[in-house]
């Protein structure tokens, strides 16, 4: 198949890719890019463990051409962090225990990050809806509906964290 | 990146610490790498091509026109590739790819190696297959009376294995008992369905040496298949696991994709990748069988166990895998976590032509203490004894053996069942509340480790390796796999609080055969217990070594000095003797890096009993859990909600109690999908659902709250008295579950999943035997 040259806008960056037409969005994230953050669990649309924000929505990249995406804003789990500080929400995950094998975690913090963006103060009735479409089989949930919690106390102290690298 | 998170205050210790796993910011930002986040330069796409047959001869396979189009590197057969294997040395019945015979829907037949996915799959229609379709074998009690078109040929019946054991004299304790029953109990075949689908990454070196990067909880075996199938010295063969995303045992022996890669990447003189579609990854299964188990107790009137037998059949599907340890697991742990003299099992390991089952999370022990726990809360239930209360009259008395020869120390059950019953509010609700509504307990326990080694050896089950250089930084090497469970945090905290030191300035290199010593694998939640007491054994070794070098020069004995949080201090003197690094300086002396090692293995007396079988079973240690669930059913469509579950475990002691936690929360929620949703649905040998809705894992919306207690026995043996937390408490739940439907509606339901339709039916029938006692009664008068 005949490749198109397209731009995406990508984490605050504009990135440019040969490739072809029917191109999955997160195959070119993960092959053209390097951005192997977002995952791919099943081929169905079913796990959500692709989820990356299309101008700020969640959205599974699975289902998506790349050529399509051109004029959005993509968001994906590398763009979370703000250089070497980690979100409230990558936060709540690492100290909540939220990340068991981390495969669906990426998928996980995109989603939560668009919910507290609209919601500040969810109840857990609305954490566990806004996460419905995002499979984990490790966690049985409770410790990630804890991380969300958690990054919620840590967006209203908003402390700002430092990430020692080493 | 770091462990920048909340760490334990100074002079804090590391064991109990509440600390993030140390790879959490990797998970997090996505930094982290899995096998499919790897490639190299030149790297090719791997496919398989599955039978469409569930039993089939291979006449004969034309691959020539798939070899002919443009961007085919490689196309391999069965004839190619005609090593048997298999994980256990008993089980060697599978090839890479099929020989003479496909055995189920989704068996593989030949392989591909292509410039990208797409040539891949165009290259696999154009292979032409001819095959002759023979008569399938399905349903495992018609199987195991089979004479004709034998699924293998050495195995008569298509009984892969059956064990036939009998400890103390069932008669006798029958002949005891006031009231016995028998039941016949059913499950459903449910599978790991981790989230990230196996994917291997395989690369030759121009000298020959093969290097496979792969989703697998067995590095150390997975490396050794690799050597005996391509046929090459175990010395050029490196397996690195990276990150794994989620394994349950699904990883826990070789799969196919992993001897393929190799095998087309050697061909194709370029790195291969193969990673499996989700549909694939349910065909390779390795899941839970199916499991009949027709079960007979007999208990006093005061309640007191006096002899259970049970004959259990497994739907092992077409290879061995690990089915011989499943079916013995399924007998050896029946018995052993109560006090029952006499025990009979009859268990048989039946082969049918679907995909093979293997290792899941509770191994082999679920589906029988599903049916065990189910079944004494029935004959509580006709005794007029509480549920509770008829646990504490048959428990174990510690130090103990039971009769099949399983060596027991710690036993935190008791406690288990008391803080269960107190947290659950168990005495207020059992028995007690409104119609629909209703409450059940049960226990279950696990091994912290197999106490035999799958391929028998004199080799330690598991070796840890420390370095240590002239700025105090401590490196563990381990062949420990990390598969989310956490075990590279455990072995940090462990040989940190072991050394004085804080966590962070531990760090850890795991799972890499051409760096790390052996380590078995992660399976049979060997790895706290195993891995932990080689990297405890390891830190004494170097601790000794600081300390001897900080006493010579401080002039006393080692034995007079305190080491912690990177200090040390003299007896009896709150003033600085030296820090952790100089000590390390000195003990170093000219030389770059101290080093120490530590080993595991079992011993003697935890090895389990002389008789057939009698190596599967034992472990140096045992988990507990007890359980309480509470459900809510609507009688109108038999859906059945849970509302919470309350869930005790003795881990020995929580080396980090929020995985621990983890752990166990885990654990009851895939109980509880195998409880009342989850099943692989057959057709003629066709999985019919193979995808993750279609399967029906629960979403965060059908995902009850559980509350995870930690019991800790301190068990004797265990690294800082830790034991296993990662298994143990999956088969409560399932019981739990059942009998609170009981306390709910009145119904024993026999059988798993415990779907609507078999509550309504349930319903039904109970409503017309209560018509017909009736009318009877109304007869009588």
């Amino acid at each position: 198949m005949r490749k198109e040259r397209i731009q995406l806008h990508i984490n605050g960056q504009a990135r440019e890719a040969e490739v072809e037409p029917n191109k999955l969005l997160l195959d070119v994230l993960r092959q053209d890019f390097g951005l192997t953050g977002s995952k791919r669990g099943c081929d169905d649309s079913s796990c959500g463990a692709c989820t990356v924000l299309i101008d700020g929505e969640p959205q599974m990249s699975c289902l998506m051409l790349a050529v399509s995406y051109q004029d959005c804003q993509i968001t994906t789990i590398e763009g979370v962090a703000d250089g070497s500080d980690l979100d409230p929400i990558q936060r709540g995950f690492c100290v909540e225990g939220g990340a068991q094998c981390g495969y669906c975690t990426p998928g996980m913090i995109l989603t939560a990050q668009h919910l507290l963006a609209r919601n500040p103060e969810p109840t857990d009735q609305e954490i566990r809806e806004a996460l419905s479409g995002n499979l984990c089989r490790c966690t049985g949930y409770m410790q990630i509906l804890s991380s969300v919690r958690k990054a919620i106390e840590l967006l209203r102290e908003r402390q700002p964290v430092e990430v020692q690298q080493r | 990146m770091s462990q920048p998170l909340s760490f334990p205050a100074a002079g804090a210790s590391p064991i109990g610490a509440r600390i993030p796993m140390v790879d959490s910011v990797d998970k997090v930002t996505g930094a982290g790498k899995y096998a499919d986040d790897m490639t190299l330069p030149g790297t090719l796409a791997g496919k398989i091509l599955h039978s469409p047959h569930a039993h089939a001869r291979l006449r004969s396979i034309d691959t020539s026109a798939a070899e002919r189009l443009p961007g085919v590197y490689a196309v391999l057969t069965g004839q190619q590739t005609p090593v048997k294997y298999g994980i256990l040395p008993i089980g060697h019945d599978e090839t890479i790819f099929a020989v003479d015979k496909a055995l189920y829907i989704g068996d593989n037949v030949a392989g591909v190696a292509a410039e990208s996915e797409a040539v891949a799959e165009a290259a696999l229609r154009l292979i032409r297959v001819d095959y002759e379709i023979l008569p399938a074998h399905f349903d495992p009690e018609k199987s195991m009376l089979a004479e004709q078109n034998l699924i293998h040929e050495d195995r008569l019946h298509n009984i892969e294995k059956e064990y036939h054991h009998h400890f103390g004299d069932v008669e006798a304790g029958f002949a005891a008992a006031d009231y016995i029953r028998e039941d016949r109990f059913e499950c459903a075949e449910v599978t790991h369905a981790a989230l990230e689908p196996n994917s291997t990454l395989a690369k030759f070196d121009p000298d020959g040496t093969l290097t496979v990067w792969s989703s697998t909880q067995v590095p150390y075996y997975l490396m050794k298949a690799l050597a005996a199938t391509l046929q090459m010295p175990e010395e050029k063969v490196r397996v690195v696991k990276p990150l794994v995303g989620g394994g349950f045992g699904g990883k826990s022996e070789v799969i196919p994709l992993e001897l393929a890669a190799a095998a087309l990447a050697r061909k194709a003189g370029r790195p291969v990748k193969i990673t499996y579609t989700r549909e694939e990854v349910f065909l390779a299964h390795r899941g839970r069988p199916r499991q009949i188990v027709e079960l007979k107790t007999g208990v006093t009137r005061e309640g007191k166990l006096t002899a259970v037998e049970a004959r259990i059949i497994q739907d092992g599907g077409a290879y061995c895998g690990y089915g011989v340890v499943t079916i013995l697991y399924s007998g050896q742990l029946l018995n052993a976590m109560y006090d029952i003299p006499n025990v009979k099992f009859d268990g048989y390991r039946v082969l049918t032509n679907k995909p093979a089952c293997g290792a899941m999370r509770g191994h082999g022990t679920v589906n029988t203490r599903f049916a065990f726990e189910l079944q004494l809360n029935r004959m509580a239930a006709v005794l007029g004894i509480d549920p509770v209360e008829i646990r504490r009259r048959n428990l174990l008395k510690p130090p103990c053996m039971t009769v099949n020869g399983l060596r027991v120390l710690s036993y935190g059950y008791p406690e288990c069942l008391q803080k269960v019953a107190e947290k659950s509010g168990w005495k207020d609700k059992h028995g007690k509340l409104p119609y629909g509504k209703g409450v059940g307990m049960a226990g279950s326990h696990y091994v912290s480790g197999a106490a035999n080694p799958i391929i028998r050896s004199q080799m330690p089950h598991t070796t840890v390796k420390l370095s240590i250089d002239g700025t105090g930084t401590v490196t563990i090497f381990s062949g420990a796999s990390e598969i989310g469970q956490g075990s590279d945090t455990m072995q940090v905290q462990i040989v940190a609080a072991e050394l004085g030191i804080p966590v962070e300035r531990v760090h850890i290199v795991a799972a890499d055969t051409a760096l790390t010593p052996v380590d078995l694998g992660s399976y049979s939640s060997r790895v706290t217990f195993m891995a932990g007491n080689a990297a405890l054994e390891a830190a004494r070794e170097a601790r000794r070594k600081i300390l001897d070098a900080a006493a010579e020069k401080i002039g006393t004995s080692p034995e007079q000095l305190i080491l912690e949080n990177g200090r040390i201090f003299c007896i009896n003197d709150a003033r600085l003797a030296l820090t952790f690094d100089e000590a390390v300086r000195l003990a170093l002396g000219s030389g770059e890096k101290l080093m120490a090692t530590g080993t595991y293995a079992p011993p003697e007396d935890a090895q389990g009993g002389k008789f057939k079988g009698a190596g599967v079973g034992p472990s140096p240690a045992y988990s507990y859990s007890a359980q309480v669930a509470e459900v809510t059913v609507d009688t109108e469509t038999g859906e059945v909600r849970v509302d919470r579950i309350t869930a005790a475990h003795d881990c020995g002691k929580a080396i980090n109690p929020i995985n621990v936690e983890g752990q166990v929360i885990g654990s009851v929620w895939m109980g509880l999908g195998q409880a009342v949703q989850e099943e692989m649905l057959w057709e003629n040998g066709r999985l019919m659902n193979a995808g993750l809705l279609e399967y029906r894992s629960a979403s965060t919306l059908e995902s009850p709250p559980i509350d995870p207690i930690i019991v800790e026995s301190n068990d004797p043996e265990g690294p800082f008295g830790a034991k296993e937390a990662g298994e143990g408490s999956l088969a409560a739940t399932i019981p739990a579950v059942a009998h609170a439907i009981f306390d709910a509606v009145g119904v024993w339901i026999n059988s798993l999943p415990i779907t609507p339709e078999k509550i309504l039916k349930a319903l039904e029938e109970k409503k017309k035997s209560e018509v017909r006692s009736y009318e009877s009664e109304l007869r009588r008068k």
